[in-house]
């Protein structure tokens, strides 16, 4: 509980929430962050080690108040079982992106080593296209975007980011 | 033993302690019915779904019990809507069980087919779609765990036709399993020791009593409290009664229609602390420019309200008996006598300007209150409606006994008082309950006057009538140019409406007739309406206008000598 005196500054903040995996969580989540207006940057949900449990990243935009009430708020939702903020923790993140981007035969060559630079792969080709999958950090995933954008993205989807703490620990077992 | 869905239900009531649920039947809910009479549970058919669930709160708040209301689906469930949000925003644990229709056509736009669970979500503390049998028994066993524990709330079971109809082998759970809900009910010893420290420092010191002293049965303590360290006490609306109100220590309520002592106390603390409230808008008026010169100890059950409104320099998360009892040792005997004394001088001049002691032949709403509390010997189980009529009721009875205040705060739901008088007339039937009601409010829920007759409640409605929608028709004059737009109301003969009903009914035109006619229905062990045809353009006073600092009042006008 804080005591201390708050940042007023809004960051990005990074938080991990285990929840039920049953019909309806996920709603409910994503409702409680609309009425209560909080920035949401992105969400992503999935199932984690224990069985019958989801695990959801979030990125919210605030400042130290503001997550602290996310963080209380979701507490109270019966399904929500833990919710950590790792964005001052040392952490990996990853974001995954499919990117179909328009090619012709000149442009080909030149996206193909774009994508070995950033080292991702290329998964689907067609006469006009290519599909582009890469992992890595927002930044990264970002870059590649920005480096294919001028060559015409027909399509694309981000998972938004996932994150999880380093070392032995299990990123909820915080307390 | 092999059971349907439907009894089921009720033998998980009957081991819940339900003794009397409030509802109306449907197509979707049938079977459920169907198995009713055989079971110890009385039912009270309500007139309206939202009426049943105004009951089952009305009930929750007097009798401290789970408070349960059942409809069909479609519009029964709909119905239910208001009923459930006033109950969540006064955290209020009531049960609501609403039929659906059968699995096979879920999902189809059936007949009376509603999605009550993804409507209710944002109202509920939780709620369930029960579509296989064998989840019945554990839904209910939760829902009623959820609805009382920690900060109560309310919890809808929305049952599918087909699953009230299917048979299994009934087993109720022994325990509940919820990882997700784990309330923390005693306060962390070192941040008391700080909070002791705190108070025996302090020169100025307020305790504020919300609903939260009421609903931990926190009374005896917070008293304690007070009379030990010698600290006032300001209540919230729904924190009235937590103090005998006309205990030495006890400033009533504050905020945006508190008295103007009570408010200039709160601006000049210099310790507050926050007992079982979650400092809303009407007690503090904009977070920012409250209680300047406090350092603030909030203590809830709830974690999330500690520090999402005002700025909380001590936070203490537990049930307020279990707090006031760890901080009652470490708190030193004390006194503030100039403090006291200082209150007591705004209290005085306050006083001075209250039209209640002033002498006029006008029949005044205050004058009305007034004598309802002079009558009833401050002892009624009052329910109030909304609006000028429960401002009024706010500032003019002392209530002495804990929990005899019912009132919707938070959601502000007109129409709730009759229907929420049924309920604790129900739970409570050696209390004398009396509702305060505007013409307003009356008139959105008043078909329930046939269930208390049908249920035999000597309820005793007082209604203060002036044709309009008071409180907006107050703001109108206040703040938009008297644009009494929308507000002025027409409405039948009250009494001879009642008595249409079978219910006796007393028109009071002048200040004169008001005893007499409160003396009256008190001695009726029968329900009665009185129409208090009071002044049409009377305003509640003192008024903090929005966004001003509770210490900038519209106050009452001094009186000329």
């Amino acid at each position: 509980m804080s005591t201390g005196p708050q940042s007023e500054t809004y960051s990005r903040r990074t938080l991990v929430a285990l929840m039920e995996d049953k019909p309806g969580v996920l709603s409910n989540v994503s409702n409680l962050f609309r009425r209560r207006n909080y920035n949401i940057e992105s969400l992503t949900v999935g199932h984690s080690e224990t069985p019958g449990i989801s695990r959801m990243t979030v990125v919210v935009n605030a400042n130290d108040a503001v997550v602290e009430q996310v963080i209380k708020q979701l507490h109270k939702l019966i399904s929500v079982t833990k919710v950590t903020d790792i964005t001052d923790d040392v952490a990996v993140i990853r974001e995954l992106a499919l990117i179909k981007v328009h090619c012709t035969s000149s442009t080909r060559g030149e996206i193909k080593q774009l994508v070995d630079i950033f080292r991702a792969q290329i998964i689907d080709v067609s006469p006009e296209s290519m599909t582009v999958e890469i992992t890595g950090t927002e930044d990264k995933v970002d870059s590649l975007v920005n480096m294919l954008r001028p060559f015409g993205l027909k399509e694309m989807a981000r998972t938004g980011r996932v994150a999880m703490s380093r070392g032995a620990t299990n990123t909820n077992d915080s307390d | 033993m092999k059971l349907n869905g439907a009894q089921i239900l009720w033998e998980c009531l009957v081991r819940e302690g339900v003794d009397v649920v409030f509802g109306i039947t449907g197509g979707a809910i049938m079977p459920v019915y169907h198995e009713l009479p055989n079971y110890p549970v009385r039912h009270v058919t309500m007139r309206h779904e939202q009426a049943a669930a105004h009951a089952a709160d009305g009930y929750a708040r007097a009798t401290g019990k789970v408070g349960v209301c059942m409809s069909t689906s479609g519009p029964g469930a709909t119905n239910l809507v208001t009923g459930i949000a006033t109950a969540a925003m006064d955290s209020s644990p009531i049960v609501a069980i609403t039929g659906q229709v059968s699995t096979s056509v879920l999902g189809s736009d059936s007949f009376q087919e509603t999605d009550i669970t993804g409507i209710t979500m944002p109202i509920t503390k939780h709620n369930y779609l029960v579509t296989d049998i064998g989840d019945l028994a554990r839904a209910v066993k939760e829902a009623f765990y959820i609805a009382s524990s920690g900060r109560p709330g309310p919890v809808l079971i929305d049952i599918a036709k087909d699953v009230q109809l299917a048979e299994t082998e009934f087993e109720y759970p022994a325990e509940v399993n919820l990882p997700g809900f784990k309330p923390h009910l005693h306060g962390n010893a070192r941040q008391i020791r700080q909070a002791a420290l705190m108070i025996n420092q302090a020169k100025e010191p307020l305790l504020i009593a919300g609903r939260g002293i009421i609903i931990s049965r926190a009374s005896a303590e917070l008293r304690e409290l007070a009379e030990k360290a010698q600290i006032p006490v300001v209540t919230t609306l729904l924190g009235k009664s937590s103090l005998p109100e006309t205990h030495p220590l006890c400033l009533g309520m504050g905020g945006m229609h508190g008295e103007a002592f009570t408010n200039y106390a709160l601006q000049t603390a210099d310790l507050i602390v926050g007992i079982g409230t979650r400092f809303d808008d009407r007690l503090t008026s904009t977070a920012e420019t409250f209680a300047p010169k406090a350092k603030v100890i909030h203590i809830d059950i709830d974690p999330a309200e500690i520090g999402k409104r005002v700025r909380v320099d001590l936070p203490i998360v537990g049930d307020a008996r279990n707090v006031l009892s760890q901080l009652l040792p470490l708190v030193e005997s004390g006194g503030h006598p100039d403090w006291i004394e200082r209150i007591e001088e705004w209290r005085a001049e306050a006083r001075a300007r209250d039209v209640v002691w002033q002498e006029s032949d006008a029949l005044l709403p205050q004058y009305v209150i007034r004598s309802i509390w002079e009558v009833t010997k401050g002892d009624a189980l009052m329910v109030s409606d909304v609006g000028q009529n429960q401002m009024w009721e706010a500032q003019y009875y002392l209530h002495q006994r804990p929990c005899s205040l019912i009132s919707s705060g938070g959601l502000g739901t007109m129409g709730f008082a009759v229907p929420a008088a049924i309920g604790a007339a129900v739970g409570c039937p050696e209390r004398d309950v009396w509702v305060v009601a505007g013409d307003g409010g009356f008139q959105m829920t008043c078909q329930e006057l046939a269930t208390i007759v049908q249920e035999g409640l000597p309820i005793k409605i007082n209604l203060l009538n002036n044709g309009y929608l008071g409180m907006v028709r107050q703001w109108q004059e206040f703040f938009f140019q008297k644009n009494y737009s929308g507000t002025p109301i027409s409405g039948p003969d009250f009494a001879k409406f009642a008595q249409a009903y079978g219910i006796h009914g007393i028109t009071v035109e002048k200040r004169g007739e008001v005893t007499e006619a409160l003396r009256q229905a008190q001695a009726m062990d029968a329900p009665v309406l009185i129409d208090f045809r009071i002044e049409r353009e009377h305003n509640v006073l003192p008024m903090v206008p929005s966004g001003e600092p509770i210490d900038k009042m519209i106050r009452r006008p001094a009186v000329r000598h």
